[in-house]
């Protein structure tokens, strides 16, 4: 064969692996997003659900997950920042790095079915805090760490050293110079790396079954107390989210229009997570551009 | 033919090494001096040897041949090298030996500042790239900080080019702009010693011969040594120049001498062009 047509070949056969992805891609959105977009109205967004009738809505879960990814980000973002910051400017390469981040490794690896469980154990029933937000967001700051410890790291690696030489030949200590330069020039990569990976928490069902509960009791939401039981900021509620309520609905589901919402919710769920998508796209781009062309 | 090992003379008539004291030749005061300068990275050493002494606002040039170890001697000067490579010997810096631990070499950096091969700019405005470190040091006076971000861009001669953006970015300024902020950057904290470690070797003709004005002009607030690759560069601006070969300073005297009568055998051979 010779070498043009080979290449030729090869090609065609790598554009049809790629075309075969986003197809697969956009038959699942639009499948989802066109079953689902009928139902969706201001009523079902915003009001709660109902086990036995009609005309249920999602307004309580919609609510319930995007405190509990406020919840998580707020627990996760500055352990992963600390443990980014340490494992790329102060940690020496030694045993102990190493093991760490093997630790991140596994834990990245971990299925989060077992990241639930785990959760169960120990938030639910060890520390007695029930199936809460508290829990759920606590499951879900395990199941987060590692991808977002990871993605900082990066972002702090893909600053330039002489960064790190120009604030210490200006007479500032270490931690001033990653505080003030390194961590400010890498904030784009870092906030894309935040949004991205609120978008895969927003989306978790399986450890959350488990941790954060599968109930969603009514919410006040005139009642802004967290210390209240029925106020919408309470962490330690049970709290379905988005995404249980749709694997719920469809294992035990009794309502006469439980197709109908499961479509709408999934389809609530799939554009949240494309909006995370090009907001992070578009945010990460902006920072850039204020940052490099002010 | 005998030979003595420790004489300097070779026997056709060149000095193995010629280390001149400039405060002999032209009475400056010497600000800073290396004694017994010792570079290890690891195992591996760096510098053998670099005893010279810089001279009051002058410029002293470092040149030699890609690694013959000037740019780890300037490194050192300020203590870059900490925590990178072992340096042993002292560093005299107005007397005092500043390659000691009980140092503060935070302070120590701040008197001698230093400018990188590549402008390094921070992901800032213009005008908190200079004032960075001052407000790191607890100068809030907002009078004062434009005041200094006004005379540091003037003396690094880039003011008339960027006094109407200072808030914008400075990485959209050119390399050059972005080399002379750096050099802005570093007076601003009022230093006495200016470490360049080949500060042209990414800009374009136009834009070094910018610079080497600057630094002509801060030579008088500022002792400057640079490492420059460019030995029309060192010929052009510096008073003093420094060969360096295999780790060792073979030779330092005035400029001049280096580049007409150079009297170790390599400088000559290296000045004129033939290894390098």
């Amino acid at each position: 064969m010779n070498p043009k047509l080979s290449n030729r070949i090869a090609i065609s056969i790598l554009y049809v692996i790629a075309s075969t992805i986003v197809v697969i891609l956009a038959a699942l959105l639009g499948f989802i997003i066109i079953s689902g977009l009928p139902a969706i109205n201001w009523h079902f967004l915003t009001s709660p659900a109902r086990a036995f009738t009609a005309g249920g809505g999602i307004g309580i879960q919609l609510f319930n997950s995007f405190y509990l990814l406020i919840l998580t980000m707020i627990i996760s973002f500055p352990i992963a920042l600390g443990a980014g910051i340490y494992l790329n400017e102060y940690a020496k390469q030694n045993w102990v790095t190493s093991l760490v981040r093997t630790a991140i490794e596994i834990l990245s690896s971990l299925p989060s079915v077992v990241v639930g469980l785990f959760g169960f154990l120990i938030f639910v029933v060890q520390f007695g805090f029930g199936f809460s937000i508290l829990s759920g967001a606590f499951a879900l700051t395990f199941f987060n760490l590692p991808l977002l410890t990871r993605s900082i790291e990066e972002a702090l690696a893909a600053v330039p050293n002489e960064q790190r030489e120009g604030g210490l030949a200006l007479g500032l200590s270490k931690w001033e110079t990653v505080i003030h330069i390194i961590v400010p020039a890498a904030l784009p990569t870092i906030l894309t790396g935040v949004i991205l990976s609120a978008g895969r928490i927003f989306g978790e069902a399986a450890a959350l079954i488990f941790t954060a509960g599968q109930s969603a009791p009514a919410l006040n939401f005139t009642d802004w107390n967290p210390f209240n039981i029925s106020s919408p900021l309470n962490p330690m509620r049970p709290a379905e989210t988005l995404a249980v309520h749709i694997w719920k609905i469809n294992s035990e589901g009794i309502m006469p229009d439980a197709k109908a919402i499961s479509s709408g919710a999934s389809a609530v769920l799939v554009i949240s997570v494309l909006g995370f998508n090009l907001l992070a796209r578009f945010v990460g781009h902006r920072l850039f551009k204020r940052f490099t062309a002010g | 033919m005998l030979i003595n090992p420790s004489s300097p003379h070779s026997d056709d008539g060149w000095l193995d090494r010629n280390i001149v004291d400039p405060s002999l030749k032209d009475q400056q005061p010497i600000v800073l001096e290396t004694k017994q300068l010792h570079v290890y990275y690891g195992d591996n050493e760096a510098i053998h040897e670099g005893d010279l002494k810089f001279p009051e606002h002058k410029i002293s040039a470092l040149i030699g041949p890609s690694g013959s170890g000037k740019s780890t001697y300037l490194r050192s000067l300020n203590r870059m090298n900490d925590g990178i490579a072992k340096v042993s010997g002292e560093i005299l810096y107005r007397g005092v030996d500043v390659n000691r631990p009980e140092i503060d070499v935070y302070e120590m950096r701040r008197r001698i500042g230093m400018v990188f091969q590549r402008p390094n700019p921070f992901s800032k405005s213009i005008y908190d790239n200079i004032t960075f470190a001052l407000k790191r040091r607890g100068v809030t006076d907002k009078k004062v900080l434009d005041e200094v971000v006004e005379t540091s861009l003037k003396q690094a001669a880039i003011w008339d080019e960027v006094k109407d953006k200072l808030k914008k970015s400075a990485l959209a300024l050119s390399g050059g702009q972005q080399q002379r902020l750096c050099i802005a950057r570093a007076i601003a904290v009022k230093p006495d010693i200016l470490l360049l470690d080949e500060p042209a070797s990414a800009l374009d003709p136009v834009s070094t011969s910018k610079l080497e004005e600057t630094l002509l002009k801060l030579k008088e607030a500022y002792t400057i040594i640079i490492v420059t690759h460019n030995m029309q560069q060192a010929a052009r601006i510096s008073d003093y120049t420094a060969f360096f070969n295999m780790g060792r300073a073979l030779e330092y005297d005035e400029t001049a001498q280096i580049f007409t009568r150079p009297k170790v055998q390599l400088t000559n051979n290296y000045v004129a062009g033939d290894f390098g």
